[in-house]
């Protein structure tokens, strides 16, 4: 499945279409159904990047709009009959081999344990249930990494894997093949979707050249092999981290990305694409827009929570800081340890007394054998926690742009707020000046305005709703999050010293035997 | 900062070098010492049933450049030359835990109060620690004199014992430094020649091949256990941090159990095993240093009978050359004689110190990996406190204690 074939063009918003893959070998035809939904007119659709046009043209963000939750789902349970008859099953390259990831993703509690949270509002939350009648049971894993091509266009391929009961989904088991790109295009369509409304949009891996030209070169080295098992165990924490958001589960990209065989390319997230261009535009843009914005907090929850977010951002950091110390000693000690082995074993070699000599070789043989534990230690320490508060720092990043973006809402709100202020004060003046068609005119466009203001307020209450709700449940996956990984930590200590008492054990008559 | 030595830290002191010899005539031992800035203190104590000693029981103060100088005057006694001199102590380093104090204070305005405190903590651990090990050399030393049989003898070394007064009047002044320094010079220059003389005996032949192999291995064995034992250091320190960002971030591990059981591991296979080794390579170059004064004398024989041969040819000055090579022949068989017996016990005493230590180490791993395994130990990886979001909206009070076997 080397060859990637560019796809028939899709059809505007507004049809279903049918897009057809044929690969090498003519196996495969998978049909992907895109979804239509029901488009009331938006009067300010959001800005969106090209790249997010060509595969869904109905504006998800037009959710949004609807202030009644039950909408919300209903578009849900219409994507849910739109799917189910019209896909053709799609076969996959033969049973799905048990993939055990390395990092083995805890299996969440049932949805339903979650009904406790009395701060969910409480519809939302049944409707969250509802939604798919299933409690959540999905399990990604990303394996099999293998690299594709030669030379500089050479990229690593991973196996994703994915196995669900839920009936979203028209598969229990589907596999396909994605590269680091598509991973990449999937996280920026979901983020030019979902951010600007309020959801935390789990971010993606990030790019490395350094690591990727090792790789490409074709160096067969460890570091390129910790650098590939690094990233595919990211790209795995990312999957999971993206289809336990509800929202975010039911996107039809992201459907797409776990179930159809065949992706186009997303070029646009190349470093150096007109696309990228205009991403780091943005960014600055942001940025300085950030430090003009100066926001009349009403709302004293934000403000705490804001805060709360500073410092959960610098204690993270910090904490992700001395556990890559932590792990880069360990690494050391291993190194060490070794080489304290064999000088131990060339000792006992010199030895003439025999007793003597045969336990420093003993020695020597539990050295190393504590040598390979540290290593495991330091691969547990690194994968488990290390790995998972740079997740959460980057995690934490984007909160914090969610908070950005609702500062934005409010700034246009305010904004238009103040043209109609302007606009009215304008008409007022008119009306002495008795110009009729200037008063219609300037009349039409305070209506038109009076519109934009509601609906600018509209989006801010939602925005802040959107992310109480988003914030909260970030809080508890977070809580969970931690409490797993650093059990398994602790659990990975234990073990430790559990088999070091092992070694020493063994150890011990051999010492006691010295005549 | 006083250190008061007990008995189980003097069967410490025991094992690394361990006294074959039973005799309690002469017992010695350092119950006290004091640190002050760079020097240390240290009382050295003797109990003694010998009547060439005035009292039976006294104490003295000595310097670190005491010992040194004792050690000097053992080396420099001709009557020595075939015994193994027990190697001097090596100086007091308080550089490592001076130079992390500093580093601590540096830092101090980056780190919370607990995480500085902790670190403190560790940091007067370590202080103490080198202290220890400090007090147990110099001990161990001075109990390997009074154990052996010719040593124990030595006049100097009842001076160094008894005499109450500062004994800095007899100790080198730098011209004598320089001129010791020198004199080792010329020795490791001599060893290259020395090393080239056909052995005549079995036996030493085979020590010295022995003795030459082992040192260069224990040498590069001290050295990587240094570094095994550095690097568990460090760990520890980074647990400290870790716990400490944790427990302001409301997720209280109570990992001071890692950092208890890291730390303790650290110095414990500081005591035993590094040290050992460490011991061991300076003592072996002791006994070197014994080979090397007997092929001395062998090279001496054997230029004092090229010599009388010369004088037999010339025939003068017969008779001194005579006298003299008979000397040399004389030299050279005690030394051979007590070189033998004290590189059997040497080799004895190597065995017997390092299965203790071996044995002792083990021990305490497994000891402290048990106590890491525990679940009753509660300030062990066996109580987890965890910060979960209460129910009631965000309260930070509400926490879980999970504990597991």
């Amino acid at each position: 499945m080397a060859a990637e074939m560019e796809p028939p063009p899709l059809g505007d918003a507004g049809q279903t279409d049918f897009r057809e893959i044929e690969d090498g070998e003519g196996f495969f035809v998978s049909t992907v159904t895109i979804l239509e939904s029901p488009e009331p007119s938006s009067p300010d659709p959001p800005s969106m990047p090209a790249e997010g046009i060509s595969t869904n043209g109905p504006k998800q963000e037009d959710i949004s709009l609807d202030d009644d939750p039950e909408d919300l789902f209903a578009e849900a349970t219409e994507e849910v009959s739109l799917d189910s008859p019209e896909r053709e099953p799609i076969l996959s390259d033969g049973p799905s081999p048990a993939i055990t990831p390395v990092t083995p993703t805890a299996m969440l509690t049932p949805r339903m344990g979650l009904g406790t949270a009395e701060m969910f509002e409480r519809s939302l939350d049944e409707l969250e249930e509802d939604e798919s009648g299933d409690t959540f049971d999905m399990h990604i894993a990303v394996s099999d990494p293998e690299k594709v091509g030669d030379g500089m266009n050479a990229y690593m391929g991973y196996k994703v894997t994915t196995k669900t009961s839920m009936t979203i989904f028209s598969k229990n088991e589907t596999t396909v093949r994605r590269r680091f790109s598509d991973f990449l295009g999937l996280h920026s369509k979901l983020a030019s979707r979902y951010l600007h409304i309020g959801y935390i949009v789990p971010p993606a891996p990030e790019k490395s050249i350094v690591g990727m030209t090792k790789v490409k070169v074709g160096k067969e080295d460890l570091s390129s092999a910790e650098f590939v098992e690094k990233r595919r165990s990211a790209l795995e924490r990312y999957l999971m981290r993206t289809v336990k958001h509800p929202i975010l589960l039911k996107d039809p990209d992201v459907m797409m990305f776990l179930e159809s065989s065949e992706l186009p390319r997303a070029v646009s997230t190349q470093a150096l694409s007109g696309a990228g261009i205009l991403r780091m535009v943005n960014k600055a843009a942001d940025a300085v827009n950030k430090m003009t914005i100066k926001m009349n907090e009403s709302d004293a929850w934000f403000e705490e929570k804001h805060q709360q977010f500073e410092n959960l951002d610098l204690q993270l950091r910090k904490l992700h800081a001395s556990v890559e110390c932590l792990v880069c000693h360990r690494k050391e000690l291993s190194v060490n340890t070794a080489s304290f082995a064999k000088s131990a074993a060339m000792l006992g070699n010199s030895e003439d007394h025999t007793a003597l000599s045969r336990a420093l070789s003993q020695l020597a043989e539990v050295e190393e054998k504590i040598d390979q534990l540290h290593q495991d230690q330091a691969y547990a320490d690194f994968y488990l926690f290390s790995e998972l508060l740079g997740d959460y720092v980057r995690l934490i990043t984007a909160v914090k742009g969610v908070f950005d973006h609702r500062m934005k809402t409010w700034s246009k709100w305010q904004d238009t707020q103040l043209l109609l202020q302007k606009k009215r004060e304008a008409e007022s003046k008119l009306q002495f000046a008795n110009k009729p068609d200037k008063l219609q005119q300037a009349q039409d466009e305070i209506k038109e305005l009076e519109g934009k203001v509601q609906q600018g307020e509209k989006d801010f209450e939602l925005i802040s709703k959107t992310i109480r709700k988003e914030v909260s449940r970030f809080e508890k996956e977070r809580v969970k999050d931690f409490k797993v990984v650093i059990i398994k930590y602790l659990e990975s200590l234990v073990q430790t010293q559990q088999q070091l008492i092992k070694y020493w054990e063994a150890f011990l008559p051999e010492a006691k035997a010295i005549a | 900062m006083t250190s008061t030595i007990d008995d189980s830290d003097k069967e410490k002191a025991l094992s690394v070098s361990v006294d074959l010899n039973n005799d309690t005539s002469l017992l010695i031992d350092i119950p006290d010492a004091l640190c002050e800035r760079d020097k240390v203190k240290f009382t050295v104590h003797t109990k003694t049933t010998l009547s060439s000693f005035q009292k039976p029981d006294f104490s003295v103060p000595r310097q670190h450049e005491d010992f040194i100088w004792l050690h000097d005057a053992l080396v420099e006694t001709e009557d020595y030359a075939g015994l193994i001199i027990p190697p001097a102590p090596p100086k007091p380093d308080f550089e490592s835990p001076r130079e992390k104090m500093h580093k601590l204070g540096e830092g101090e305005a980056t780190m919370t109060k607990e995480e500085y405190t902790k670190m403190k903590q560790e940091l007067e651990a370590e202080y103490l620690a080198v202290f220890k090990k400090t007090v147990q050399v110099h001990e161990v030393f001075l109990q390997r004199l009074s154990s052996h049989p010719v040593l124990s003898k030595d006049r100097n070394f009842q001076i160094f014992l008894e005499y109450d007064q500062d004994l800095s009047v007899r100790r080198k002044n730098a011209k004598e430094t320089f001129g010791s320094f020198f004199k080792n010079m010329v020795k490791s220059a001599d060893e290259v020649i020395i090393s080239g003389i056909k052995e005549v005996d079995d036996f030493f032949e085979q020590e010295k091949t022995f003795l030459l192999d082992y040192s260069s291995k224990i040498k590069d064995s001290t050295a990587r256990a240094e570094k095994m034992t550095r690097s568990h250091k460090n760990i520890a320190d980074d647990y400290i941090h870790i716990s400490s960002t944790l427990s302001i971030n409301n997720i209280t591990i109570l990992q001071h159990g890692d950092v208890k059981v890291e730390g303790r591991v650290a110095s414990d296979q500081e005591l035993k095993l590094t040290e050992l080794l460490r011991y061991y390579m300076r003592d072996i170059q002791a006994a070197k240093d014994l080979l090397y004064r007997r092929a001395r004398t062998l090279a001496d024989y054997e230029n004092s009978n090229k010599a009388l041969g010369k004088a037999r040819l010339k025939s003068k000055d017969v008779a001194a050359a005579e006298e003299q090579q008979q000397q040399c022949l004389q030299r050279f068989n005690k030394l051979s004689e007590s070189g033998k017996r004290e590189l059997t016990s040497f080799k004895g005493r190597r065995v017997v110190a390092f299965r203790k230590n071996l044995i002792e180490m083990a021990e305490l791993e497994i000891k402290h990996a048990k106590v890491g395994q525990t679940g009753d130990s509660l300030s062990f990886f066996s109580s987890c406190i965890l910060y979960v979001l209460g129910r009631e909206r965000f309260n930070p009070t509400l926490s879980c204690v999970c504990t597991y076997s």
